[in-house]
């Protein structure tokens, strides 16, 4: 038996993750279905003598991790989808100074306050902006307790190589379900990044500025352009995908997070029925693997989608496919999970 | 030749921009001169706010960070929780403070973050034009009270030292003016304290003071310094609210 393989709760996870990665201080708030991230976190972060704090609101959190990230200091948030939407000033003024941060969002149903379950109705509100201006949020989708460990643990190197916000976008389904998870034995991978932006007083050097507010005539267009340039390195060197069996597929299943899980199933059994499937598992949802779909999209193959929402990812899927293949969808919203046998049905359906 | 007055280091030589007769800029060079006495420049975060101030970050000689509007005290909890020896002080206006802010301003207060605030109640929204602000004085006219403040309609002006007062984690609260010298020094001797205590880590410290925005008050600097006077300070005493 593996002694460093231990069972745990997605959430918890997340918190090992964040954790072994040296995340020094986290500032949460309670929300359903990502309780278990400040309680674990509560006792925790305060065992190893590193901070952790229960704000008065996402507001205030999101903004606590936006004070400890300008010192150069690994910090993170959490919370779900009603919450996110609240982080989302937060986030747009991360991205607007450049600040590195970790946000995760445990998705329940929506819109408005919506209910518990699962879902991943978030996906245009993360991959698009959320908040307001020209920016973009590097969007990490794991779809095991495996991957919420891995993912959050990586987020942090992330976000530091891009002084950029980085965001899990996870669910209540895996937040809530258990899976053994390897861990990390190691110290901390720092890589070595710049820190002269990094405010902690100005001893032996010139005072520093944290800001986004750029008044001078062309200085927001020139940052704006400044980071498309960090956006396109970003799209050059981070995306991350996950293919199976795409070579002699009829059919190409796309899918991240849960809805992925489900796919792979449903992928089996229809091989097993001699239906050729293959399957395209978007890991970074930004940057999106839009040249793996692309190249996928030829000759008579048929896509289709599967989603926990009414259909946000397939608008990506279509883009990328460009009208060369027919992009088919099954999607369920409002917590509905995606069952094997419906997408089975699905998949002979377009046989 | 002994010098006897110069600019203060935590000051830079950039010219403000704030309107004639306006006392962001005596505030400025309070905290400037406080921080230089203190010793405490190269240790010293300030957070900008978003309103008039939020120039503040090229007027100060240390290092700054802008905050979103009304969470000063929540970015400076994040810095001081995680650099607990360094110097984290807020300055913010009244629209900043107490109407978008006070959440974060009631919880910072009531935990005792070990932080100096410094609050600007100027009665209006300076920045955007003059519109009516949490603590708009009764019957006063603002581009959005042109009929002067209703109450029955706005509610009443807030009283920032009086509410923070109510919570256990508050160590110092004293409301001051910055309309004549006698009040200008006793702003001195307040904002000094508010740091110190920082640095003695006693607690959450705020400074409100009542300052003038002629322009937005539709009078001559010399009229507002006496409005200050006649008719400000009695709806906001000046004075100590607590101090342990």
């Amino acid at each position: 038996m593996d002694k460093n393989k231990i069972l745990m709760k997605g959430n918890i996870a997340l918190c090992e993750g964040a954790i072994a990665a040296g995340c020094l201080a986290y500032f949460g708030y309670p929300i359903t279905p990502q309780n278990e991230v400040p309680a674990h976190m509560s006792k925790r972060m305060v065992e190893l003598n590193r901070v952790f704090l229960q704000a008065e609101s996402e507001l205030a959190a999101v903004n606590m991790v936006f004070g400890a990230s300008l010192t150069g200091t690994r910090a993170m948030t959490s919370s779900s989808s009603p919450g996110i939407s609240l982080k989302q000033e937060g986030i747009s003024y991360l991205a607007g100074c450049e600040l590195p941060a970790v946000i995760a969002n445990v998705q329940r149903g929506g819109p408005g306050l919506g209910n518990i379950a699962g879902s991943q109705s978030d996906y245009f509100q993360t991959t698009k902006g959320g908040g307001h201006g020209d920016y973009r949020t590097i969007t990490l989708a794991p779809f095991s307790v495996q991957e919420m460990y891995d993912f959050t643990y990586q987020a942090f190197n992330l976000a530091e190589k891009y002084r950029n916000p980085v965001m899990i976008l996870s669910d209540g389904v895996v937040g809530q379900m258990m899976e053994p998870v390897v861990i990390r034995q190691d110290k901390p991978q720092k890589q070595k990044h710049n820190r002269s932006w990094v405010l902690d007083g100005c001893k032996n050097r010139k005072p520093r500025l944290i800001r986004s507010l750029l008044m001078a005539e062309g200085a927001l267009e020139e940052f704006n352009w400044k980071l498309k340039k960090k956006y396109d390195e970003i799209r050059k060197n981070e995306i991350r995908v996950e293919t199976q069996d795409i070579e002699d597929a009829d059919i190409i299943l796309v899918a991240f997070g849960i809805a992925a899980r489900v796919a792979k199933a449903a992928m089996k059994q229809a091989r097993s029925e001699g239906i050729k499937v293959g399957y395209i598992r978007p890991i970074t949802l930004w940057p999106f693997p839009e040249n793996v779909i692309r190249d996928a999209a030829r000759g008579k193959r048929k896509f289709l989608v599967a989603e926990m929402n009414l259909g946000q990812m397939v608008e990506d899927v279509r883009l990328a496919v460009e009208g060369k293949c027919p992009v088919d969808f099954l999607g369920r919203p409002g917590g509905g999970l995606i069952n094997q046998e419906e997408l089975l049905n699905k998949i002979r359906s377009l046989k | 030749m002994n010098k006897i007055l110069s600019r203060p280091e935590s000051l830079t030589l950039i010219q403000h921009s704030y309107c004639p007769g306006c006392g962001h800029g005596i505030i400025h060079r309070i905290i400037a001169e406080c921080i230089d006495e203190l010793g405490v420049r190269e240790k010293t975060i300030g957070i900008a706010p978003v309103g008039c101030a939020v120039f503040a970050y090229d007027y100060f000689n240390f290092d700054v960070t802008e905050a979103a509007h009304g969470r000063p005290p929540a970015v400076a909890t994040g810095i001081k929780r995680v650099l607990p020896d360094r110097v984290v002080f807020t300055y913010q206006g009244d629209g900043d403070l107490a109407a978008i802010g006070t959440n974060e301003t009631v919880h910072a207060a009531n935990r005792s973050e070990n932080i100096t605030v410094i609050f600007v109640n100027n009665a209006v929204y300076g920045m955007t034009g003059g519109q009516m602000a949490p603590t708009t004085i009764e019957k006063q006219k603002t581009a959005t009270t042109p009929f002067g403040r209703d109450i029955k309609r706005d509610g009443y002006p807030l009283k920032v030292c009086e509410l923070l007062a109510a919570t256990g984690g508050a160590v110092y609260l004293e409301r001051v003016a910055v309309n004549n010298i006698k009040n200008i020094m006793k702003t001195r001797k307040a904002i000094k304290k508010a740091f110190q205590n920082q640095i003695d880590n006693k607690g959450f410290s705020l400074v409100e003071v009542l300052s003038q925005c002629p322009v937005n008050w539709g009078m001559t600097p010399k009229e507002s310094v006496k409005w200050m006077d006649d008719v400000f300070v009695k709806h906001f005493p000046l004075g100590v609210y607590k101090d342990i």
